[in-house]
């Protein structure tokens, strides 16, 4: 217990005590006998649990440790907690789906809990070298998870093009941060931001925060970083897209926020108009690519490139206030997504995993709930009130208008009424045209998650749920401010 | 005033219906019979607790009554409920037309249930749009309500749904959100979305005004709906089933006119006079224009929507006219076209249900056959023309009085709708009613059923009355509307001293 006792780094408890957890498990799942991943699925829940319980116990205010590389905050906390409860929730998803499928791999949990060790680095990183080395332990993650079902060339096409444009976008990250260590003089998030403050950005500076946002902007895949999205959803199994799309997304969009607004947080002039176009770029060219889309993943993969560009709306604007929206969006983002994913997941016929929509067709006479909850997703999802996406679009562009970005604001509502119309379209196969047969009987956990999502989603506009989760969004926040 | 919140109570008690036929199990006879009552009840119960609320509602004061205030987004929004003047006819007028709308969809056998559930949320919607007094919320009422109707539309509508359906959900979506941004906007400048602290101290620049104004008016013009924007209607309305059109015409095109009244007028003054000859050029346009598109249709559900397109026009030229008797009959107009285009689609409904068609040519010499639903469907046809003695005449009456006071060209023009009017109402009439009883299909077709006639009655006994007493509603306004006029003229003054000053 000797690094323990050196006092700051009982910062990092959470991590240390998921690093090593990870590790004991690949030992267990290694010497266990026996096919079944059950066990090991378990375990790795519960490893999520304690690494949440210490974050949320692990005491309050700002703690930094490792001589400033990592941080702890209330947003860190907040956005931490939202990413082992994703983490966790992809994995309880996919124990049905892997136990059919035939490609049950003990590691596969494994690698979730270390991408989620990487996602937690990334949040609380404080310097350019904790960050990227945070980022890299996520993506060598995501990528052996993206072609975990070895035998299927979808999948391995999936992961080697997940892989390589990955390296590509870390290299240009790295080449930014080098950039950025050149004219500031250091690699630490408080130093960087202190020399800007008194010196301003010089040409070369801005030059390498291009390269970082192109980095970072290709992790939360927008646009125009955004090409693999498709494919990669596409190609990877379901519940590891459900993962791809949740927890690492959360992250990566901490990860850019907590860049922008503490290190860089002194030129927003220079950053805005690059996160304007990013994410102009992101909601156009998700609204408008999504509608020709039949298959439900590609379509998602869109409809979650638009949804990082309503994210960025709130991080264009620069205050506080933006923050807050960022936060909050990504929070309603990943229970909806997730519940999303659980919807598709349950749609199984005859043993087949349905990823056409136009299988769906006539959900709402077999299967009502489901039917019900999925409709309610995709209303949310396209933001109509009273639904809880609503809100969420809500806070972010109330954010972008206080900070005069109205053309920002403007485009952003118009695609996401052309973005209304492809989750519309769900709606239309599923209560409009005939029914087909019965899906098969849908597993508990799935039936759990969409279930618990589909309330969520409705009843957000009752003030017990909204009011809590809006106050910890402010205060989280504020703790960056 | 009274203890109790009585305003959520008649907002939310429908959705209590919904929980009560979420519980009903089956789909045999006993069951769809038990949903059909459980949502007459419900509605029907909702509506004579609504009465309490007219009852109880103070016609001599201006602000709002029954107010409720409860935390709800945190600082960003509360969840605030009142009554005034212009929303509590509306309350009234939705309430009452709900069981009446239930009763007229007693014959859907498919999906009951989603029906009576679709139909009962869009009731708590309706009502909630026309007694929110915070922004937030009731741009959240005013947007949901897309959802069940979308739902109405496209699951038991016609050949055509889908498409009418999309059309109805992405136009009315599109001009909403820039309305949201405009809210943004008002909370930021404004400091509140508190619609009665805004009503109090409108602190809007003259210039953001008008850009606030155009936002609203892109939402408000798309649900009125005013030419050229009103496409969607004639769609919707064709497709939607017989209560989906009654509420459609009845009381969803209402919101847009109350938009106006609650928020263009009051709030931004200075932009409404503005614009006020854009909004007489498009009115005028709507009124003689969609006239005379009416007098060509086939289809008596196509006819009746172009002739509500006109009748709206009517709205939007007195709520425009800015003065007293305009605005007036603009509410009166609103009020009365709710229940007589309501009643309008129920006697298609009736003829639709026996035959299957709307076709008017396959129509013809019903008054033989059909003499009870002759009477009725004169007696709405009359209403629908503005003959004097029905409720139709007073509402046009006064928004061309307002009209010719502000300026007597437009008034001019828009007479002739009263004109065309006649022609195409009268003239569907005389298709549909009269003529020679030739066609075989029509030979046998029973008469109106009492569960029909039940429907229709209060309908006649209302367009009558208020026809000839129209001072229980225009009472009910009159403070509200001399609030709203207030700081129209003081922008008109100020306009006219500035226009004076610059002549010296």
């Amino acid at each position: 217990m000797w690094l323990l006792q050196q006092a700051d780094a009982v910062a990092a408890l959470p991590e240390v005590a998921l690093a090593l957890l990870a590790m004991a498990l690949l030992m267990f799942g290694v010497f266990r006998k026996g096919e079944d991943t059950e066990p090991v699925i378990i375990a790795a829940l519960v490893a999520l649990g304690v690494a949440a319980t210490l974050v949320v116990w692990g005491g309050e205010g700002r703690m930094v440790a490792f001589k400033g590389a990592f941080v702890v905050d209330t947003f860190a906390r907040v956005m931490k907690v939202l990413v082992l409860f994703g983490s966790a929730v992809a994995l309880a998803l996919s124990a049905g789906f892997m136990r059919r499928d035939g490609s049950q791999r003990f590691e596969y949990p494994v690698l979730i809990l270390l991408a989620t060790v990487g996602m937690m680095l990334m949040i609380s990183a404080n310097s350019l070298i904790s960050l990227y080395m945070g980022l890299e332990l996520q993506s060598l993650s995501l990528y052996v998870l993206a072609a975990i079902n070895r035998d299927s060339a979808r999948a391995s096409e999936a992961g080697l093009k997940y892989f390589v444009l990955g390296a590509l976008s870390s290299g240009m990250l790295l080449y930014g941060a080098s950039l950025v260590y050149g004219f500031t003089g250091s690699t630490e998030f408080p130093q960087i931001a202190a020399h800007l403050a008194q010196q301003g950005a010089g040409i070369g500076m801005v030059f390498g925060l291009v390269f970082v946002i192109a980095g970072l902007a290709f992790k939360i895949s927008a646009v125009p970083f955004h090409m693999w999205t498709p494919d990669v959803y596409e190609g990877a199994p379901t519940p590891v897209t459900a993962f791809f799309a949740a927890a690492p997304k959360v992250a990566a969009m901490a990860l850019i926020t907590r860049v922008m607004v503490e290190p860089f947080g002194a030129i927003v002039s220079d950053w805005r108009q690059i996160i304007v176009f990013v994410s102009i770029a992101s909601m156009v060219l998700g609204a408008f690519a999504a509608i020709g889309q039949n298959n439900i993943k590609r379509l998602l993969a869109y409809s979650s490139i638009a949804n990082m560009g309503f994210a960025l709306v709130g991080l264009a604007a620069g205050t506080q206030q933006g923050v807050e929206g960022v936060i909050l969006y990504m929070i309603i983002y990943m229970i909806m997504t997730l519940g999303t994913f659980a919807c598709v997941l349950a749609m199984r016929r005859k043993g087949v995993m349905l990823e056409d929509i136009s299988e769906f067709s006539g959900l709402a006479r077999n299967h009502k709930g489901l039917a019900f909850i999925f409709a309610m997703l995709m209303f949310s999802l396209a933001g109509i009130p009273p639904l809880a996406g609503f809100f969420a679009k809500y806070f972010v562009f109330a954010a972008a208008v206080q900070s005069g970005l109205f053309t920002l604001a403007i485009i952003g509502v118009i695609s996401s009424v052309v973005g209304a119309f492809y989750y519309l379209r769900i709606v239309k196969i599923i209560y409009f045209d005939e029914p087909r047969e019965p899906l098969d009987p849908i597993d508990g956990e799935v039936k759990l998650v969409a279930y618990a999502a589909g309330v969520f989603t409705v009843l957000f506009v009752i003030p017990w749920i909204a009011a809590p989760v809006i106050e910890v969004a402010a205060a989280a926040a504020q703790s960056l401010y | 005033m009274s203890g109790w919140p009585i305003l959520s109570v008649v907002t939310f008690l429908p959705l209590l219906g919904v929980l009560f036929i979420l519980t009903v199990r089956g789909e045999d006879e006993g069951a769809l019979r038990n949903i059909r009552w459980g949502a007459f009840w419900t509605t029907l119960v909702t509506f004579l607790l609504s009465l309490l609320i007219w009852v109880g509602f103070d016609p001599g004061a201006a602000g709002f009554q029954f107010v409720e205030t409860h935390a709800w987004l945190g600082g960003a929004a509360s969840y605030r409920l009142g009554v005034d003047g212009i929303s509590m006819p509306f309350v009234i007028l939705t309430t009452f037309l709900m069981p009446l709308c239930i009763l007229a969809s007693w014959h859907v056998t498919k999906r009951v249930k989603e029906y009576m559930i679709a139909f009962l949320v869009l009731e708590t919607l309706m009502i909630g749009v026309f007694c929110a007094l915070d922004m937030v919320l009731f741009y959240l009422f005013f947007e949901a309500g897309l959802i069940p109707m979308f739902l109405i539309i496209g699951i038991w509508g016609g050949p055509r749904r889908v498409y009418a359906s999309f059309k109805f959900f992405l136009y009315t979506l599109l001009g909403s959100v820039l309305m949201l941004l405009a809210i943004i906007y008002m909370y930021w400048t404004g400091g509140s979305t508190d619609i009665a602290a805004l009503l109090a101290k409108p602190a809007f620049t003259p210039e953001a005004q008008k850009w606030l104004w155009l936002a609203f008016f892109a939402s408000f013009a798309v649900k009125m709906p005013m030419w050229p924007v009103h496409t969607w209607l004639p769609d919707a309305h064709v497709e939607a089933p017989t209560a989906g059109s009654v509420i459609l015409a009845a009381i969803l095109l209402k919101m847009g006119g109350y938009g106006f009244l609650r928020f263009s007028l009051p709030m931004f003054p200075d932009a409404s006079l503005y614009f006020q000859d854009f909004v007489f050029a498009l009115s005028v346009i709507a009124i003689v224009y969609t006239s005379l598109v009416a007098l060509m249709q086939e289809d008596m559900k196509k006819l009746i929507a172009y002739s509500s397109v006109a009748h709206m026009g009517f709205v939007t030229m007195g709520i425009f006219s800015l003065n007293r008797q305009g605005i007036d009959g603009a509410m009166f107009q609103m009020i009365s076209h709710g229940l007589v285009s309501g009643a309008l689609f129920l006697c298609v409904g009736v003829v639709y249900d026996r035959l299957h068609t709307r076709e008017i040519a396959a129509y013809g010499g019903l008054v033989k056959i059909m003499p009870l639903f002759a009477f009725t469907f004169m007696v709405f046809t009359m209403a629908n023309v503005g003959l004097p003695g029905t409720s139709g005449f007073v509402g046009e009456f006064l928004s061309l009085m307002g009209a010719f006071e502000a300026n007597s060209w437009v008034a001019f023009f828009a007479t002739f709708g009263v004109i065309l009017s006649a022609g195409y109402a009268l003239w569907l009439y005389r298709r549909v009613v009269f003529g020679k009883l030739e066609k075989p299909a029509l030979m046998h077709l029973p008469d109106m059923t009492p569960r029909e006639l039940a429907t229709l009655l209060p309908l006649i006994v209302l367009t009558i009355f208020f026809g000839a007493y129209p001072a229980p509603i225009l009472d009910a306004f009159g403070p509200t509307v001399e609030t709203i006029i207030k700081p129209l003229n003081e922008a008109a003054a100020h306009a006219h001293a500035l226009a004076a000053a610059s002549l010296q």
